[in-house]
């Protein structure tokens, strides 16, 4: 099997599925020639014209509305935000619109569009280049939505977004496009809405997705070290939610950490962590914890922006806190 | 080719099918019986019927709350619409939607918005689609001068223009951005001159015209249909009623209202078919079959059933 980066897999879906499927196209800022600034669409405008893989100009709002507009006319677009702190610039189009004009039309229009983006920080790129949206996203019903953690993962859900159907937002990491795994050759699709256990262990159960999966595997490492093993596991999907996986993996280790790079405030750990009280109140013997951003915004400098992004030790020192 | 005697008098017809759609509607809203808002289209029916019928069943069209009219003329059922506005189940949208999203793909329509400017890049993106199909469908997107400053709308005239769309935008200039003058809030107010500066062909047309409308947007179509790239055509008009029910309307006199009474387009088109020959008595029974389609659509409305509870949860994704 081929082992690859995030973004080649990305590169990879992007290829098959426009390959069997003409309704496909892209739209983005600087995709074309430039090849997308993280190369997820590297040399796509050679095989498949610039028709397919079309440059826009710097305005988000509308071609994402674009998008909608083909989609509804029956295309599959699959559009991309530099950033995903610009889909604001679009919020319009992906909340109010997006969304929802399936279930206001009765049921008579569909919109399969794809809106991919990368977001996060630990770069330094700032506070308005660094924010992660899923948790605000997953408020919005009408929106699926995805964020896998490994290059193989990505490319079987970016497959399987395509087809979908239905609006999805993928969620990419900046952090995740040069990290490397196998990935299978071909027809290879995950199907949305399942989660995945990436590590066993009896004594914790631990959530996250996205970047911070890594440093919860990371942290599990040390943490066996300890003596404590934690189960890891990715939802890869945050909208729907695979509840049984976590409820399943709560009820052998009781206890519950969720990890994840947007803000802790009212966020996807708050959620998680709600559900499990709410559908298995006698699962947990221990009060459950969750880590996400602190409610700043993201700084520049190193020091201020792992102070406030969870970072490995943070997960280890939460994890021994429940102990 | 201009619209036949026989055709305007249908024109005539479909303006006072729209006209009497809203009057019906207020009567509704009045006794209670609509949920929501209302924004009527009264005095605007030209637009709606000129522009609509210059393009195919299976040509895209979007819209805006004020949409009513645009979405009869385009071919929505009178039937489904007037269930829709009581909640039906019969309803375009099966209640779900309401007066602000008639929507309706089987004859071309994407949608009504009750963002302003939100559908223009919709019937853009319908236009990017048929060009990439090599299809020969059109989009038109509908939309009011008070759209016109919202930055998607700006947006997406840059895109029309750089992708050569085969698009036709057409802008209901009614002097009133909801309840304040236009010129008040508008730095180019005869919006043509805007999309003249993007690039689009830009035309300025009589929108109280119903002939004038369908001959300016059937040459537009005929042009952008060819491949000729995305046409601007603003229509100016004048909305008779408030902004919505309810509206003070403390932004214009009565005198002025009054006036805009003798432009009224369905008035100026029954003038028009009595100097092409027709009688007073086939206007009223133009009137008359107007008349009944309205009583047929209420009546089909009013029994048709409430959704049922679950129905809350259907229709979110495919």
């Amino acid at each position: 099997m081929p082992n690859i980066t995030y973004a080649q897999a990305l590169n990879e879906a992007l290829r098959e599925e426009m390959k069997v499927d003409q309704r496909i196209f892209l739209m983005g800022e600087d995709i074309g020639h430039h090849g997308g600034i993280f190369r997820v669409t590297k040399d796509l405008i050679d095989e498949f014209g610039a028709e397919r893989v079309r440059d826009t100009p710097i305005s988000e709002s509308s071609f994402v509305g674009l998008g909608i507009g083909a989609a509804m006319a029956g295309m599959r677009p699959v559009v991309e935000l530099l950033f995903m702190d610009f889909a604001l610039v679009a919020a319009d189009q992906i909340v109010n619109q997006a969304a929802k004009l399936r279930y206001m039309s009765g049921g008579t229009v569909s919109v399969p569009i794809v809106v991919r983006a990368q977001q996060g920080g630990g770069r330094g790129n700032g506070a308005q280049h660094s924010q992660s949206f899923e948790s605000w996203l997953a408020q919005v019903p009408g929106l699926i939505i995805v964020a896998p953690s490994t290059p193989a993962d990505a490319k079987g859900l970016l497959k399987s977004s395509i087809r979908a159907g239905n609006p999805v937002i993928f969620i990419e990491h900046k952090l995740l496009y040069n990290t490397k795994g196998d990935v299978p050759e071909g027809d290879y699709a995950i199907p949305i809405g399942k989660a995945e256990v990436k590590r066993d262990g009896r004594d914790i159960t631990i959530v996250s997705y996205s970047r911070t999966l890594l440093f919860a595997l990371e942290a599990a490492e040390t943490l066996a070290q300890k003596g404590i093993e934690a189960e890891v596991i990715d939802l890869r999907t945050i909208e729907p939610l695979d509840m049984n996986t976590i409820l399943e993996s709560v009820k052998g280790t009781g206890r519950l950490l969720v990890v994840h790079e947007s803000h802790s405030n009212c966020g996807l750990g708050a959620e998680i962590i709600a559900r499990v009280y709410e559908q298995a109140p006698d699962l947990l013997i221990m009060p459950p914890r969750r880590l996400g951003a602190k409610h700043v915004p993201i700084p520049v400098a190193e020091a201020l922006e792992n102070a406030v992004l969870p970072q490995p030790a943070d997960i280890v020192e939460a994890v021994e806190a429940m102990f | 080719m201009p619209l036949t005697p026989e055709r305007l008098q249908d024109a005539y017809r479909q303006m006072l099918v729209i006209r009497k759609f809203e009057e019906t509607i207020r009567s509704l809203y009045q006794q209670g019986k609509i949920r929501g808002s209302f924004h009527p289209c009264v005095g605007q029916e030209a637009t709606a019927v000129g522009g609509c019928w210059a393009i195919r069943k299976d040509d895209y069209m979007t819209c805006t709350y004020r949409g009513h009219g645009q979405a009869i003329a385009k071919g929505l059922s009178v039937r489904a619409a007037m269930a829709e506005m009581l909640g039906k189940v019969t309803g375009c949208s099966k209640g779900k939607g309401g007066s602000m999203h008639f929507t309706d793909p089987s004859v071309g329509l994407l949608g009504a918005n009750a963002i302003v400017a939100a559908g223009v890049p919709h019937a853009a993106g319908a236009a990017l689609a048929s060009q990439l199909q090599k299809k020969d469908n059109v989009a038109l997107a509908y939309f009011g001068e008070g759209a016109v400053n919202q930055g998607v709308f700006l947006e997406s005239l840059n895109l029309a223009v750089i992708w050569k769309l085969p698009l036709i935008l057409i802008c209901e200039n009614n002097l009133y951005s909801e309840m304040t003058p236009s010129h008040e809030t508008t730095s180019i107010v005869e919006t043509h001159k805007r999309a003249a500066g993007f690039g689009f062909e830009a035309i300025q047309v009589d929108g109280n015209d119903v002939e004038a409308m369908y001959n300016t947007v059937e040459q537009a179509v005929a042009k952008t249909r060819s491949g000729g790239g995305p046409i601007y055509i603003e229509a100016m008009t004048y909305r008779l009623w408030g902004h919505m029910m309810g509206d003070p309307e403390i932004y214009r006199t009565k005198e002025e209202v009054a006036q805009a009474k003798e432009n009224e387009p369905i008035v100026r088109c029954g003038k028009r078919l009595i100097e092409l020959g027709c009688t007073q008595a086939d206007l009223s029974r133009l009137d008359g079959e107007a008349e009944s389609i309205i009583a047929d659509a209420l009546q089909f409305a009013e029994s048709s059933a409430v959704p049922e509870p679950a129905d809350a949860f259907t229709d979110v994704f495919i």
